[in-house]
């Protein structure tokens, strides 16, 4: 049978089983070959909170949805195109999502009585015609498996779990793309020459099963996108976190130090400066969040660029610490990769529920700066700005990513190190003049490391004396130094550049975002706009302080919208300080914005005249 | 490797040139009048400028209570932190800067109330500091509570019936957590904290010294047993590496201890000295038994319950840094193009 080869533009496929089917494996590899084939592309890895849930079941169902593109990819899709679903439990949990009239692969052989009433269907979905509206292909991935490693006489479960590369094998031949990347991959790191040759035959045999079976009539083709032209690689927001501390490291001239207390999902970043030891890098894995914070703030008084990683949970426990450093005057950033809460919440679902925590979550008047990471990508700009900005202005800085960017991929411009601007750090050192509390341009004090004769000097968190740091109960002293702890954030906001307004510079409607909302927002903004709209995007990066041109971009615009994954926090910062009427979008799901969620909420503004 | 090093570097303070002086600061000391914690500050000021140390290579850390507002009379460096977060405060301190000598001072509620999980850690980590702990078995800044070493039936502000709950031994717990060395003193016994602290100092690793200390205003006379001229001499046996357990106004009692190895007291005399319990400080079995003697049935032991030698976090931390150093050679640079494809 000839088969047709149909261009398509844009294709969201998810990838779903069961948490020890390898899904997670499966997704990032079909990423990293689909970035190498020029598409652009955006991933969502979505897994259970279990390690290994009962096989079979609901709540050990793991996804990995990814969307490429010959155009710009914003979202990794609201419905994807293509489901693979690797059991009944992984078809009930995300058939929902499958657009209509889109392509089910379904595993045939996992879908055993027993398996089909764990997942709580009455009868078999591939047979009972409740799957008219979709395309389904029905395929034995296990069995074909096994027989395609069967001359290897590996045990049976060595043998089935190389089913994931079966099936990644027929998407690759459904999208027509090399295997080439996967297959070295498959060799290093499979020490086991069996493992890895049953894994390779297991690929190569679903290729070619797409290829000859009679079950597709077509494969489709997505043309490489209009990407500038330079080096690429792929990237997790917990990733470019890691690289962007290093870099600024290294910008900086400083040792790194990171007290941390492992949390999902936020413990792969102490995971990969473990690994840079020969960078000089000291990782102290603590014995709880407030031993982390703690120690980091040991370190920061000893000269380190003093890090410590959390998600809300933990960032609650470091609130007495960070309360600490604020008084303390020393550079710290403290990272919360958020989760959905309160209390334990959802681990590995994302949210955006932190930042009143973030912005207050402290006794006293103790403002903290406060940024946040709109993408995978931007997580390592941001890591190096929080970093610049805890140095050169002697503050603690909360930097807010989220399980979202946190584990989720986009292909990324590798930046030039030497390119970069170097962080300007000076300590003290001169006996003459010194004062602990003094103050430079940017109202910081100055930093002067243990072992500098003439210096000894003693800070605490006991409210200090102006300039001398001596403990003082002063009543106009400690309105004073309140005072001039806020006046400290405003320093930041008097050397931000410009606001970068995305879409119309003026008009019907700004919607402001900040964080994991991006690229939804974005890609919002601009399907609505196609239909004539005056639309503009701000997403902030500083949440504390905010631009001062803020307030006037605002006015530029008759309407603003703020959609959040949480219930309204950052709309009423902006209605608290600015007196304006904008209007909140919350969602709270665990999930992030989809872009016609996004869409959705534009409309009904501009329409609600 | 870095482009840039922008630590300073300093010509260091001769240390034979300090004296007890160069550590006072110009601050008003604000402990109570009589409170033990003046003495335990003349001693450490005494032994300071005796350990060889540059004045400015000192780092003193506290967290909260009376004896945390240390730092503040000590011309060195100093933090005076969070509630029982010193140990971790100080583990960050010397995790950066190995190179300088790091003193933890903490009091009961702070060490092990609030901070019981640091102190824990803390030791077994080994990391090489100094950790002094006040043990007046009060809550004293706040005004007089029950602290989780004051003994059951304490009437408190908060326990007017009395306290219920059973007191904890610091010491026993230390060893439990694997600590490297582990003494006590008092604060009125200025000679034998001198010579606790300069043994603290030299030893390698998390020096834990309880030092028990008398707050006149919350619990005076918690110690009086202990301390005073009658009564002392047959209620505190001093322990000394490689000597026989004695004690009495004229070393005429000692400890033995019996086939389960449970100790008792007897009559050196008639007992018969060779058959005394010999101390040996680096014997954890030895440390565990002496640990258990309480007041009144034991005389209270103080010196040195523990001294052995184990590398120190820090110094283990820095051999691994510069064992990946000889390893790897990746630069930053290299991180970022790692997995890299180019788009022409």
């Amino acid at each position: 049978m000839q088969k047709v080869v149909e261009t398509v533009s844009t294709v969201a496929i998810r990838f779903a089983g069961d948490s020890g089917d390898g899904m997670q494996v499966t997704g990032s590899q079909f990423t990293d070959t689909t970035a190498l084939a020029g598409n652009d592309l955006a991933t969502f890895p979505d897994f259970p909170a279990e390690i290994r849930a009962p096989a079979g079941s609901l709540a050990g169902v793991s996804g990995f949805q990814i969307k490429f593109s010959s155009e710009a990819v914003f979202t990794p899709g609201d419905a994807p195109d293509v489901l693979v679903a690797m059991n009944p439990a992984a078809l009930k949990v995300n058939l929902k999502d499958l657009k209509p009239g889109g392509m089910l692969i379904a595993n045939s052989e996992a879908f055993t009585k027993k398996n089909i009433d764990y997942a709580g269907y009455a009868t078999n979905p591939l047979e009972d015609g409740s799957l008219t509206g979709f395309k389904v292909f029905k395929a034995d991935i296990t069995g074909m498996t096994l027989k395609a490693v069967e001359e290897l006489k590996l045990n049976n479960r060595h043998a089935v779990r190389c089913k994931n590369f079966f099936a990644l094998g027929i998407v690759y031949w459904l999208y027509g793309r090399e295997a080439s990347h996967t297959v070295e991959w498959i060799k290093s790191k499979f020490k086991d020459p069996q493992l890895c040759e049953a894994n390779l035959r297991a690929l190569k045999a679903g290729y070619h099963f797409g290829e000859t079976a009679e079950l597709f009539d077509r494969s489709y083709e997505v043309k490489q996108a209009k990407i500038a032209p330079g080096r690429y690689r792929n990237i997790s927001g917990n990733e470019a976190l890691s690289l962007g501390f290093l870099a600024a490291a290294e910008l900086s001239g400083l040792e790194l130090f990171l007290g941390s207390y492992p949390i999902t999902p936020a413990s792969d970043i102490l995971h990969e400066l473990a690994s840079h030891k020969q960078l000089g890098v000291r990782t102290f894995q603590a014995e709880d969040e407030i031993a982390a914070v703690c120690s980091a703030i040991g370190a920061a008084y000893s000269g380190a660029l003093a890090l410590t990683t959390t998600s809300g949970p933990g960032l609650a426990l470091k609130s007495e610490g960070i309360g600490l450093a604020l008084m303390l005057e020393l550079p710290l950033v403290i990272v919360d990769v958020q989760r959905a809460g309160p209390s334990t919440g959802m681990p590995t679902k994302t949210e955006q529920a932190d930042l009143l925590q973030a912005m207050y979550g402290r006794n006293g008047e103790a403002p903290v700066a406060v940024i946040a990471a709109k993408s995978p990508g931007d997580c390592f700009y941001t890591a190096i700005e929080a970093c610049r900005i805890a140095v050169t202005h002697m503050m603690p800085v909360i930097l807010l990513s989220d399980g979202f960017i946190a584990n989720s991929a986009e292909p990324w411009r590798i930046p030039e190190m030497a390119s970069l601007p170097k962080i300007p750090v000076k300590f003290w050192t001169e006996k003459e003049g010194f004062q602990p509390y003094a103050r430079d341009e940017n109202l910081a004090r100055p930093w002067a490391l243990p072992g500098s004769p003439g210096l000894e000097h003693r800070i605490g968190g006991i409210e200090k004396e102006h300039l001398t740091g001596n403990i003082s109960y002063d009543a106009a002293n400690h309105e004073l130094m309140s005072k001039l702890r806020y006046e400290r954030l405003q320093k930041i906001a008097d050397a931000l550049p410009p606001t970068e307004i995305e879409g119309d510079q003026a008009g019907d409607l700004l919607v402001i975002g900040w964080g994991d909302t991006y690229g939804p927002i974005q890609a919002g903004v601009e399907a609505v706009r196609k239909s004539g709209s005056k639309i503009g995007h701000v997403q902030l990066r500083w949440l504390n302080p905010f631009p001062n041109d803020l307030e006037a971009i605002m006015k530029r615009y008759k309407r603003v919208l703020v959609p959040e994954i949480n219930l309204g926090q950052l709309v009423k910062l902006l209605r608290a300080k600015y007196l304006v009427d904008a209007k909140s979008f919350p969602k709270i799901q665990g999930q992030p914005f989809k872009e016609s969620e996004i869409v959705f909420a534009i409309k009904q503004i501009l329409e609600a005249n | 490797m870095r482009a840039l090093n922008i630590y300073p570097q300093f010509q260091h303070t001769d240390p034979s040139t300090q004296t007890r002086k160069d550590f006072v600061t110009d601050q008003d000391v604000r402990w109570c009048p009589g409170c033990g914690d003046y003495s335990i500050l003349a001693q450490v000021q005494r032994v300071m400028p005796t350990l060889g140390i540059p004045r400015e290579n000192y780092v003193f850390v506290s967290g909260i209570g009376c004896s945390s507002r240390f730092p503040y009379y000590m011309e060195t460096f100093g933090i005076h932190s969070i509630h029982g977060r010193a140990p971790a405060v100080a583990t960050g301190v010397k995790a950066m800067r190995p190179d300088l000598s790091v003193w933890v001072v903490t009091g009961d509620g702070d060490a092990l109330s609030i901070g019981g999980n640091h102190f824990m850690h803390v030791l077994r980590r080994n990391v090489d500091l100094k950790l002094l702990m006040f043990n007046n078995q009060i809550y004293g800044l706040t005004k007089g509570q029950y602290s989780p070493t004051s003994p059951v039936g304490k009437k408190a502000k908060s326990t007017p019936m009395g306290s219920i709950d059973y007191p904890i031994d610091p010491i026993s717990v230390a060893l439990g957590a694997n600590g490297t060395f582990i003494a006590r003193s008092f604060d009125v016994h200025a000679s034998h904290l001198q010579n606790i602290l300069k043994r603290a100092a030299e030893h390698k690793g998390t020096a834990f010294v309880e030092i028990y200390q008398n707050c006149n205003i919350f619990n005076d006379g918690a110690f009086s047993l202990l301390t005073e001229k009658e009564t002392k001499s047959d209620h505190v046996i001093e322990i000394e590496h490689g000597k026989p357990l004695r004690f009495g106004k004229n070393l005429e009692k000692g400890i033995a201890l019996d086939a389960s190895l449970t100790p008792k007291v007897v009559d050196v005399a008639s007992y018969g000295e060779d058959k005394l319990f010999v101390y040996d400080e680096t014997s954890e079995i030895a440390a565990l038994i002496v640990s258990r003697l309480h007041a009144p049935e034991f005389p209270v032991p103080i010196g040195v319950f523990r001294a052995v030698s184990r590398p120190s976090y820090d110094a283990l931390l820095v051999d691994q840094i510069d064992r990946a150093k000889k390893g790897k050679r990746e630069t930053v640079q290299e991180l970022l193009d790692d997995g890299q494809w180019t788009v022409k």
